[in-house]
């Protein structure tokens, strides 16, 4: 199953700022990177202004390998609960990464009751609109 | 730290009728129940020098106080946040115990029902503040967008490690709507369900139905808190604060906790509730009746595991039927029907009825109740009270 958008309602957009421009500017060119810092090496997802661990604001993009686990997962069924942009249902997830972050995603091509908790997954690039490009997540062979 | 357990104390109560169409402004139902709230305390508004607004409410502290004449205001400020109601009631008595106010107000009025309030997620990315896109941008773009959507992840993920099921969620709207069934002033009065009718409620969010979750209402809800020396000379019982805190804890967010290592316990509650209890210098077996979060379903034997009624993942089997959490049981809850039984405002009626409790003037009295629990907020930042008729 892949997501259905309504052209007619306008697309939720990422806010970008100073924080988070790197990890969309990897997205548009079909790369996921996480946040690492410089000084401690902790990563963290969401993108942040400084690390909560050591306080450093050296940080670095660090392309990710894109895999990983459904650590959770919803089905987005009744459409007054739901954006009114993406067509019923829909399927949002928590995924696990390697790297230990995690990021909610959609999971691509998979009816949802296939899904369960620990699938593997592996990211796939979803040119949405012309200048919006989404990270998702499809079924990963082990 | 300085122990506030019994310094103060509420000493008045106003409240609206839930309904789905107030027929009047927030601002006017702020008013209205503020005044019922000083009338109950036999105050007037000339007495009232503090006052305690939730951020996200229409009716601001300026436009409630020219409308009152309410002049001679000296202490005021706001909480944020679905945890906010016991959290305003802690600033509150901070304010009156410390002495820099003598009679504080604490106020929410929300026409949820008939009133354009949106989603705060819903709205345009143009209108929100850095710390909502924090949350807006890497969740929004996915359709993640509802408050049921969020608590649904939460709630999957407490399912797949303890094996708890929806009819055992059910269970615990089934007792609220049984307790709101004899509840004149909610919107379920005799109106009870079957846990066949929650099962069979539409899917939501899945794994949530429509019986899991809290509709939206009209309502407004005022409280008048003092110093305990100051209550005994007012016209009603005093409901003293013998505990009161308000909690975050590593990566909480409002009900987008996700990203901790652990997500099928609610930290938030767990802090809070620790705390409230030490200040209060009581234990669980002391409750005589608690009003939790049942703004969904999930969240309130989750509750019951952060404060410490049962184990952890032994919230739902405690919840299983009914018995325990329904009046006469261990630990009757939500006696006013709650947020689904009664209706929804974030749990400011919680503490209405928490205290209702202790003056003995609840319409599900529980007989000789002497230690009342209220707790707000689960999921995101918390806060939690214990009431009690003696200090």
């Amino acid at each position: 199953m892949v997501m259905e958008y309504n052209p007619a309602i306008p697309l939720l957009r990422p806010y970008i700022d100073a924080d988070n421009q790197g990890f969309w500017d990897a997205v548009k060119q079909h790369k996921l990177v996480f946040q690492r810092c410089k000084y401690c090496g902790l990563f963290v997802h969401r993108p942040r202004p400084m690390c909560p661990r050591c306080l450093s604001t050296e940080k670095e993009w660090v392309e990710s390998d894109g895999k990983g686990i459904v650590y959770t997962w919803v089905n987005f069924v009744y459409a007054n609960a739901s954006y009114p942009g993406i067509q019923v249902p829909y399927t949002v997830i928590v995924v696990e990464m390697t790297e230990g972050v995690r990021m909610i995603s959609n999971l691509y091509d998979v009816k949802p009751d296939e899904v369960y908790v620990g699938m593997p997954v592996e990211v796939v690039f979803d040119d949405v609109a012309e200048d919006l490009t989404l990270p998702k997540f499809k079924r990963r062979q082990v | 730290m300085n122990n506030i357990s019994g310094k103060a104390a509420i000493v008045g109560i106003g409240m609206s009728q839930f309904s789905r169409n107030s027929g009047k402004t927030e601002l006017r139902a702020s008013c209205e129940v503020i005044r019922d709230a000083l009338d109950d305390a036999g105050l007037v508004p000339l007495d009232i020098d503090g006052l305690v607004k939730q951020t996200d409410d229409a009716s601001d502290e300026h436009a409630v106080t020219s409308s009152m004449g309410m002049d001679n205001l000296t202490f005021f400020g706001e909480c944020r946040w679905d945890g906010a109601p016991c959290a305003m009631v802690l600033r509150a008595a901070v304010g009156v115990v410390a002495g820099v106010a003598n009679y504080v107000v604490v106020y929410r009025a929300v026409n949820g029902a008939s009133g354009v309030r949106m989603i705060p997620s819903m709205r345009t990315s143009g209108q929100m503040s850095t710390a909502d896109l924090l949350q807006w941008t890497f969740h929004a773009p996915f359709g993640h967008v509802s408050e049921a959507g969020r608590v649904a992840m939460v709630a999957r993920r407490y399912m797949h490690e303890f094996g708890a099921t929806s009819k055992q969620f059910g269970c615990v709207t089934t007792v609220c709507r049984e307790h709101g069934a004899k509840n004149p002033n909610g919107l379920y009065y005799n109106k009870p369900i079957t846990i066949e009718d929650h099962q069979k409620s539409q899917s939501i969010v899945e794994p949530l139905k429509a019986l899991d979750c809290h509709e939206e209402a009209d309502c407004a809800i005022a409280l008048v808190i003092t110093t305990a020396e100051k209550a005994r000379d007012l016209r009603q019982k005093p409901v003293y604060i013998l505990g009161a805190a308000q909690t975050m804890v590593p990566e909480t967010e409002e009900k987008n906790t996700y990203y901790r290592p652990d997500i099928a316990e609610l930290a938030e509650v767990r802090e809070s509730g620790k705390r409230t209890f030490e200040m209060a210098g009581v234990g669980t077996k002391d409750i005589d009746v608690a009003q939790l979060d049942d703004s969904y379903s999930p969240f309130v034997p989750m509750q019951l595991e952060a404060l410490g009624f049962c184990g952890r993942g032994e919230g739902a089997a405690f919840c299983e039927g009914g018995d325990r959490i329904r009046i006469g049981g261990t630990l009757p809850m939500n006696t006013s029907g709650g947020s689904l039984g009664e209706g929804y405002i974030y749990g400011m009626n919680h503490i209405v009825e928490g205290a209702r409790q202790i003056r003995g003037t609840s319409p599900n009295q529980v007989k000789d109740a002497g230690l009342s629990l209220v707790a707000t907020g689960a999921g995101g930042p918390a806060s939690a009270l214990i009431l009690g008729g003696s200090r």
